[in-house]
């Protein structure tokens, strides 16, 4: 009986894991190398690997830097009152609990060159809907809990004293926080920056819907997989996805070596 | 350091952590800021730190006022209750970070390290994490690291609580002594009064964010100012009509005053125990008997009252349901407006005070 149900769990593990990635990967290579390279160097391709990656790289950087700086305001912060932070704090999961596609739709409604603040911004110059600036607002609202939510509970976990004992011992804030709370709450962060970057190269519905998917502009990699697929250009599709699938799994994978790492180190 | 405190005053919401607070604390002296939990000792602590802002209320270190001095300035050291060691930093490196903060050259940090590591038995540790090491040896790191950028005032936040009993003890006595030593004024939180006794040159009881009554151990035991002192040090009995014991009817005179009375002011035992103060004592009956490792608890019924005491193991053991003669040698006596203290009036002459 047991191992009927430990059989059943790796089929279902199998299934719905494993073999999308093999299917992926066999249709990839359906044409041998030569269809895999040629999917993946066909210039609106490279062109959407590379929205993609200064998504990726932006969205990272300003999630980070914001995220860590909004867990410690979070935790920390002693003129926030309670309910203030309660409220901010299941503000945070908004992005969770909302389908990707609403967001897009809300930034859309917001700053579309239809709206009040999109046309002045228009006239200004700055495109934000169907253009680049748009898809990282979009980018930057889907991902924005992961590093805060990896943060967050490691800074109420280490507490107070640590931080308290170095201000008695003459410390200011910044030093404090560099000397004292980074070093515990690093590899959180690597965590959080790992997961934001495995969701920009993913994110699709948010970005489809403020990017309009236009062709040499706006397309990213994920984008580009949609449309191959509606022309029927599988092996393209294929290899395309192949290199997102891949480049998410060696984040993955880093990951959990870092979290090996991390947890030898705090024991040894 | 010299430490005056005037008019402390402290809320966290509509709780009053800390009311009307005034001490004065004279350079070189160990004080024990003794209370039950939660009565503001600690809150008084962090405000000395700079960790807490008081509402009201002036704090001075050698006259000059220090309210609006951040944490890092005041030169405190302070030793907290879990110790609030830096767990990826060495020994070494914990008690080097002081030092590093305050720029020192770096042969001067080594050399003080070194000094700290010598005077705080940690030689051989210096490369060990907090992790690696045991409950007294982490005290003792937290110490170092406090000591080591030569405060004036250190400030130690129930620093024996998270130690087991039998090492508590001697960490206790190395404490008192490394601070004799170094002639650093102190002050020092606990719960727990026979720390506060065996270590403080005076105590401070702190209850209900009020300080009851300062002084040393022996003032505050002989000589109880309030109720509150006088239940909390030592174990005591309340009675609530004392007027009917012998020695104690002019009591009466008071209405509604109550006793509160010590098991080493009770002395029980058989006719030939009393020879001049026979007449002194009073029938009972006793209750129950404990045995406390070094001596016995006997309660005792006298009348409607039960009175607790202890016994020397070197006497005659004690059965419940004895006869026995009971003489109460004083009574702290206190109501709604005054507190005193009244010998047994009965007692043949004054006598010399002993436990």
């Amino acid at each position: 009986m047991r191992r009927l149900w430990i059989g059943l769990t790796y089929i279902v593990f199998g299934l719905l894991l494993i073999v999308p990635v093999v299917r992926i990967a066999a249709g990839a290579w359906e044409e041998g190398w030569r269809g895999f390279a040629a999917g993946l160097t066909r210039p609106e391709a490279l062109h959407a690997l590379m929205m993609t990656g200064i998504i990726a790289v932006a969205v990272t950087l300003i999630n980070t830097l914001f995220g860590v700086m909004l867990a410690v305001y979070l935790v920390r912060a002693k003129w926030l009152r309670p309910q203030l932070k309660r409220l901010l704090n299941s503000i945070v999961d908004l992005p969770f609990a909302v389908s990707p596609i609403i967001g897009g739709l809300m930034i859309v409604l917001l700053l579309g060159p239809e709206t009040t603040l999109g046309a002045l911004l228009g006239r200004m110059g700055v495109d934000i809907v169907y253009a680049l600036p748009g898809m990282l607002i979009a980018t930057l609202f889907v991902t924005f809990p992961l590093v805060i939510r990896e943060v967050m509970p490691v800074l109420q976990e280490i507490g107070t004293q640590q931080e308290e004992a170095a201000h008695m011992l003459g410390a200011y804030p910044w030093t404090t926080f560099w000397r004292v709370t980074w070093p515990s709450i690093r590899w959180s962060v690597v965590y959080g920056v790992v997961l934001t970057v495995s969701r920009c190269l993913g994110e699709f519905g948010a970005v489809l819907v403020v990017s309009g998917n236009i062709l040499f502009k706006t397309q990213t990699a994920t984008t580009l997989v949609y449309q191959d697929v509606e022309n029927f250009n599988l092996t393209e599709a294929n290899s395309v996805a192949l290199v997102l699938a891949a480049a998410s799994i060696g984040l993955l994978l880093f990951m959990e070596w870092a979290k090996s790492r991390n947890s030898a180190g705090r024991h040894g | 350091m010299h430490v005056e405190v005037r008019g402390l005053n402290k809320k966290f919401g509509e709780f009053q952590a800390v009311t009307d607070v005034h001490f004065t604390i004279e350079k070189g002296q160990l004080i024990g800021l003794l209370g039950p939990s939660g009565g503001g000792k600690t809150s008084i602590l962090r405000m000395l730190a700079g960790l807490e802002q008081p509402d009201s209320g002036d704090i001075l270190f050698h006259g000059q006022r220090v309210n609006d001095l951040p944490p890092q300035e005041r030169g405190i050291g302070f030793v907290f209750q879990n110790y609030a060691l830096f767990k990826h930093m060495t020994v070494a490196e914990n008690i080097a970070f002081g030092l590093q903060v305050k720029k020192w050259p770096k042969a001067k940090i080594k050399a003080r390290v070194d000094e700290l590591v010598e005077l705080t038995g940690l030689a051989g540790f210096e490369k060990r994490y907090p992790h690696q090491l045991s409950g007294g040896q982490r005290q003792r790191v937290a110490f170092a690291r406090a000591l080591a950028p030569e405060p004036q005032l250190l400030l130690l936040d129930e620093p024996f609580a998270a130690i087991d009993a039998k090492i508590r003890h001697e960490l206790r006595s190395w404490l008192r002594e490394m601070i004799d030593r170094l002639g650093i004024t102190s002050i020092f939180v606990t719960h727990d009064q026979d720390e506060a006794i065996e270590v403080a040159d005076e105590i401070m009881i702190i209850n209900k964010g009020r300080l009851e009554q300062k002084g040393t151990p022996w003032e505050i035991y002989k000589d109880p100012k309030t109720p509150f002192v006088a239940s909390f040090i030592g174990e005591s009995t309340v009675i609530e009509n004392i007027a009917s014991l012998r020695g104690f009817e002019d009591v009466s005179a008071w209405p509604g005053t109550r006793a509160l009375i010590r098991p080493e002011y009770i002395e029980v035992g058989f006719k030939e125990d009393f020879t001049q103060l026979l007449s002194a004592t009073e029938k009972g009956r006793v209750s129950h008997v404990h045995f406390r490792g070094s001596e016995w608890l006997v309660e005792v019924e006298v009348g409607e009252n039960k009175l607790v005491t202890y016994r020397s193991l070197e006497k005659d053991v004690l059965r419940e349901g004895d006869e026995v003669l009971v003489l109460v040698h004083r009574a702290y006596l206190f109501n709604d407006n005054d507190s005193w203290v009244m010998e047994n009036k009965l007692k043949a002459g004054p006598i010399a005070f002993e436990i």
